[in-house]
């Protein structure tokens, strides 16, 4: 070894460590200590910690709760998702031809991804307005509880997650799309191609990387949203908008069982990791990802 | 097609003014005096009013949220960008053993739910006699900061030509110098970025925020927000106005600072 790279080595982990040692404490021990956690009964106000098994795990899977919850985070999960795939895509196309005002353009549309999410709970909360809101006015039929119908809630939920992150699709494909050689698209106009045609045989093809990565991080960040339905319906009416999210915060810290709590944190944990591993094996198998 | 090509440009800009409505019709509400909050039409007040405005900001606790979350979000970014840079660094350049199991470790730690993080979190930070203070939220913020960070300025170090750190090498610079004065000026605008996210990031957080506070001491805006006081009504018009007052720095950054931000979203997301 040369005295370089002797040097270098040292200098690796002098530069690293500091970082290593703050993911450690703050992130590596956490998720090992949850699961720790999932295994106990624990009540902090009684002073009670005591090891349980799996009994949280054996209640959870017969606990219609859970099951409800679970239902939730899917219905809500698939219908954001693709919801905001389908309208990124057309924001995109729509933004790729604009030739004036490009930044006037990515500001209105990135201001909605921006604002903290409580900030949109607070907003949509107000638009749902049963009397005064806008979404009745707009439909000129002013007697529908948004928020208060277990039929609307959840819609209405996920037209406000829809809303605010459509943009980052948006913005993914966008980028993507100013890549594309204008090249490729004269020599198919050559060849007689119609704009249908470009769309479906070169458009599309080359967007399809980008959208399976934004695939992938919607459906991650979906699984694990919390604020907007915590704030906007607390999970209410009749849970019919309770995610396992808000089913765990409820348990941690609003009944104060952080054993039973942690482990629907745990669940939460295994489906995101599992969505990712499924994702990046399919990544892989198309020769996408390094 | 050039008068064609303005009118749907023009007609483009409109659709996104349109999609941009709910922050506008909130921008609105906040103007409008009280008697007209809870009658539909007319859609624009009649005579604007900054009430809203001054009850928020003389007798609610959101001045001192504001300061609360400008504290945590520039602390945050100071410590993640530092450590995380330094980390960076040494992940692209150096040879450090069990590299490629590290890096996949951080980018796999960049999904971890906080939902699963929060109560371990929660009994540290009461461990550590860190409950309500502003270094509990900076540690919280840090935790899922400080991985995106490294992913994302590691990426932009590799990209750095090898040549230009030989040259620095042969004229008998270290390490610590050549990041200093090689490595450091060309990652600036990407460091900008990532300074930018962060900041939004932590602006933003409410789940810890939420659930490490207990008073104005420490409540960050977003906390402050949903727990906005009504004592027998809702007072939309200060909502409203308090919403508005908590999305400034996100209109500034996404007006003023947008291709920082659009660099930084764009480099985490395509990035292998």
């Amino acid at each position: 070894m040369t005295p370089r790279r002797r040097a270098d080595r040292r200098a690796g982990l002098l530069f690293l460590t500091p970082a290593l040692l703050a993911l450690a404490l703050l992130t590596v021990y956490p998720s090992v200590w949850v699961l720790w956690l999932s295994l106990e009964r624990r009540i902090p106000v009684f002073g009670v910690a005591r090891f349980v098994g799996f009994s949280n795990y054996e209640f959870l899977a017969g606990d219609p709760r859970l099951w409800n919850a679970a239902r939730v985070t899917l219905a809500f999960t698939g219908a954001s998702v693709a919801l905001e795939l389908l309208l990124g895509v057309l924001v995109a196309l729509a933004l790729s031809e604009q030739r004036r005002g490009r930044r006037t353009a990515l500001a209105l549309l990135l201001l909605a991804w921006a604002l903290p999410s409580v900030v949109t709970a607070k907003l949509f909360e107000w638009l749902y307005h049963p009397s005064a809101g806008l979404v009745n006015f707009l439909l000129g039929e002013r007697s529908l509880n948004w928020l208060g119908d277990p039929h609307l809630a959840l819609p209405g939920l996920i037209l406000a997650d829809v809303w605010r992150t459509t943009p980052f699709v948006a913005l993914l494909c966008y980028a993507r799309l100013l890549t594309i050689p204008a090249a490729l698209y004269e020599a198919a106009q050559v060849d007689g191609a119609g704009r249908l045609a470009m769309l479906g045989r070169i458009t599309f093809p080359l967007l399809r990387r980008v959208l399976l990565i934004a695939l992938l991080f919607r459906t991650l960040d979906a699984l694990r949203a919390f604020d907007l339905m915590f704030v906007l319906t607390g999970g209410g009416p009749a849970s019919t908008t309770e995610t396992l999210t808000v089913y765990a915060y409820r348990s941690l810290f609003q009944t104060l069982q952080l054993g039973f709590g942690s482990a629907i944190g745990v669940i939460v944990f295994a489906l995101v990791m599992a969505t990712a591993w499924i994702y990046l094996r399919v990544l892989r198998r198309e020769g996408m990802a390094a | 097609m050039r008068v064609g090509q303005r009118i749907r440009d023009g007609l483009v800009l409109l659709l996104l003014a349109a999609y941009a409505t709910p922050f506008f019709w909130q921008l609105l509400t906040s103007f409008k005096p009280e008697a007209e909050l809870l009658v539909l039409p007319p859609l624009l007040p009649t005579r604007p009013t900054l009430a809203h405005y001054a009850v928020v900001l003389q007798e609610s606790l959101l001045p001192r949220a504001l300061l609360n979350s400008l504290g945590v979000a520039t602390l945050t970014v100071a410590l993640a960008l530092a450590l995380g840079l330094f980390g960076a660094y040494a992940l692209a350049r150096l040879p450090v053993p069990g590299k490629g199991a590290l890096m996949l470790g951080i980018v796999a730690s960049t999904a971890f739910p906080q939902i699963a993080t929060v109560s371990p979190l929660y009994l540290l930070m009461r461990a550590l006699g860190l409950r309500d203070t502003w270094t509990a939220l900076v540690l919280a913020n840090t935790s899922f900061a400080l991985p995106l960070i490294i992913w994302l300025l590691a990426g932009f170090i590799r990209e750095i030509p090898d040549a230009i750190e030989e040259a620095a090498a042969l004229d008998g610079a270290g390490r610590l110098q050549t990041l200093r004065f090689v490595i450091l000026p060309l990652v600036a605008p990407a460091l900008a970025s990532a300074a930018l996210l962060t900041f939004l990031l932590s602006w933003n957080e409410f789940l810890f925020a939420y659930t490490f506070t207990a008073t104005e001491a420490s409540r960050t805006v977003p906390v402050a927000l949903a727990l906005f006081p009504g004592v027998f009504e809702v007072p939309w018009g200060d909502i409203a106005a308090a919403s508005i007052l908590a999305s400034l720095p996100p209109v500034v950054i996404v007006v003023g600072l947008q291709r920082y931000l659009v660099r930084g979203v764009l480099a985490g997301a395509l990035r292998e």
